[in-house]
């Protein structure tokens, strides 16, 4: 029984700068999610852990190597695709990214809204729906300004979990948090994750966060040197 | 509110939020806005009376054309034409008629007030060349001395004006003579008197004796029903032997005035850059409001990129940003707009308001203008590159 695969990475090789100052950030990366994982990307700045998630996330053009993400190569692909690809992700980033201007549900709305029109109230039950399940319920009309910073982050996780992606990806989504917020985001990922069958790879140099996951992948000086499963 | 935008676009009416969220600056650009509203309606309305102004002596006249010098650029302008060429073209089968027009202005002193009364010499056996509303009233001028006096006259009381009637003649001098007013007409001051006169052609030369009755200011001619008076202007112009006079039908002589008044006197052009510079005004204010929220939220957009949005997105939210302001701010603008033109208008008693075409054009300028500066606006989003984000 194969499970599904939903990133297949064969010799990834990527470069920044041109002429002279042209840099290889990655030497032949190779790996595979399945779905429902929650894998780790774990190593130093400057290892290109970063450069990997916005790769896997349709940010960047694949220069060397395959990347099927999908089921589609992205080796190659037209910005359309790209674009299109990347609505069925989820994004979290370091800092939380809200639109001050758009109250919890409305900035939860806009992880719907990519899909098509809001002409019915469908996508603000979604959104309160969303919120709720990360313990916002009571706050689906605040500004961003008026929540905490574990609050915005959590409103940032129903976002990119609001459209059911097929896969999250989070760059240090603990880093502004204290211990307890970064647990609970964590868990919260997870536990979401699993509930919806969504694919997790996250990005971080905290440690807090090694032990809830399945797998974790340490990169340095741009190539895998360890591969560690748990489940 | 928001709902309704909701519903209208199908999507968040994000760009409201977002111009809405900072009060003050919103207030600021929609006042911006509103501005240069302002600045456009005030120069369009003094570019609309100059026109209405210009225009209004030419309607007291029905002649289907006029010869006119050279250098008549327009009604008061230039010199004088010589009364052979009247003659001459009553040879041609389809001119019926034909007057002499002798223009100049007279002073009327009234104590501290000067009244500068722009004065027509005319034929007052000739009512056909006569705007119906006056030609009624032209045997009473066959008296020496009398006159039709602009009851709009600037300097010229309400009540004062209503009072001059054939029983209640109003007697002033000028020129060194007495003419006696025996009855109205509506003119209205204008940016070069304040008002006008009817006299006779013999009146006329006794206030201004250096005038000779052989050259009148303009050659006036009717034609005859059904003639064409295209056609009858090109065959004057082989007909009469001096190349140099300008031979035009009477609508076409007050449209080429209006043209010369707007394009080549100083006082239309001032205004014509005026109303550029309102524009100009416009669209930097729009410009600056809207390229600076577009830096302002690089960071969001760039995060609304990475989730999938295109640039189709971006363009509609900077659109709409630009309707916003250009509606929002235009009805104060017209109000304020509306209040100045009024204003100035009963000060100056000139034909100065605010129309609906004025207000229609500005009004689609602002919205056309607005989306202009977002369009230019949107180049900015090229720097909300999604992978910066991580």
């Amino acid at each position: 029984m194969g499970e599904e695969t939903i990133v297949d990475v064969r010799g990834l090789n990527h470069w920044f700068g041109s002429g002279e100052m042209r840099k290889q950030a990655l030497f032949d990366v190779s790996l595979t999610l399945h779905r429902g994982n929650f894998t780790v990307l774990m190593g130093p700045s400057g290892s290109g852990k970063t450069t990997v998630l916005t790769l896997v996330g349709c940010l960047r053009a694949v220069q060397d190597g395959s990347l099927r993400l999908l089921g589609q190569e992205l080796n190659g692909a037209s910005e359309a695709q790209l674009v299109g690809l990347r609505r069925r992700l989820g994004f979290i980033f370091q800092a939380h990214n809200l639109h001050e201007s758009l109250t919890a549900a409305q900035n939860v709305m806009m992880g719907l809204q990519v899909h098509g029109g809001l002409s019915d109230n469908t996508a603000e039950q979604a959104a309160i729906h969303a919120l709720g399940l990360v313990g916002l319920s009571e706050r689906t009309t605040y500004l961003p300004a008026n929540l905490s910073g574990g609050q915005k982050q959590r409103v940032a996780v129903a976002r990119a979990l609001v459209s059911s992606p097929a896969l999250v990806l989070a760059d240090e989504p603990t880093a502004a948090l204290d211990k307890d917020s970064a647990a609970e985001v964590v868990d919260l990922l997870k536990r979401m994750g699993r509930a919806r069958g969504t694919t997790t790879l996250l990005v971080t140099h905290d440690n807090r966060i090694l032990d809830r996951a399945d797998r974790i992948l340490t990169l340095e000086d741009g190539r895998i040197i360890h591969v560690e499963d748990r489940s | 509110m928001n709902r309704l935008l909701q519903r209208l676009f199908g999507r968040l009416p994000l760009g409201w939020l977002q111009l809405t969220h900072n009060r003050t600056r919103f207030a600021a650009a929609l006042a911006g806005v509103a501005f240069a509203n302002v600045l456009v309606f005030v120069q369009l309305g003094i570019m609309n009376s100059m026109a209405t102004a210009t225009l209004r002596p030419y309607a007291f006249f029905q002649p289907d054309v006029m010869i006119s010098a050279g250098d008549a650029n327009s009604l008061t302008d230039g010199s004088n034409v010589a009364r052979q060429w009247l003659l001459q073209a009553m040879a041609d089968p389809d001119v019926a008629d034909g007057m002499s027009l002798f223009i100049a202005n007279v002073h009327w002193e009234r104590g501290d007030k000067d009244i500068s009364l722009t004065t027509f010499g005319i034929d007052p056996a000739k009512p056909a060349f006569l705007a119906p509303r006056i030609a009624g009233d032209l045997a009473r001028l066959e008296v020496q001395d009398a006159a039709i006096l602009d009851r709009r006259a600037r300097g010229l009381g309400k009540a004062e004006a209503a009072a001059i009637r054939p029983q209640t003649p109003l007697s002033f001098e000028t020129q060194g003579r007495t003419v006696t007013a025996y009855t109205t007409f509506a003119g209205g001051g204008g940016f070069g008197a304040d008002g006008y006169m009817l006299v006779s052609d013999q009146t006329f030369l006794s206030l201004f004796p250096a005038r000779r009755s052989a050259a009148p200011d303009h050659i006036l001619l009717t034609l005859r029903p059904g003639a064409q008076p295209e056609a009858v202007v090109t065959r004057l112009k082989t007909l009469i032997s001096d190349p140099s006079l300008r031979i035009r039908t009477y609508a076409q002589a007050a449209q080429d005035d209006l043209r010369y008044q707007q394009a080549k006197r100083p006082t239309g052009i001032i205004f014509g850059f005026g109303v550029l510079i309102g524009v100009l005004v416009g669209l930097v204010i729009v410009y600056q409001v809207l390229s600076t929220d577009v830096a302002d939220h690089l960071r969001e957009y760039a995060t609304f990129k990475a989730m999938g949005y295109g640039p189709g997105f971006f363009l509609g939210v900077v659109f709409e940003e630009a309707l916003v302001l250009g509606i929002l701010g235009f009805i104060p603008g017209l109000i304020v707009g509306t209040t100045i033109l009024t204003l100035m208008g009963a000060i100056t008693t000139l034909p100065l308001a605010m129309t609906p075409s004025m207000a229609i054009s500005v009004f689609l300028g602002t919205i056309v203008f607005s989306a202009l500066s977002g369009a230019v606006a949107t180049r900015r989003l090229a720097a909300a590159d999604p992978a910066d984000l991580f």
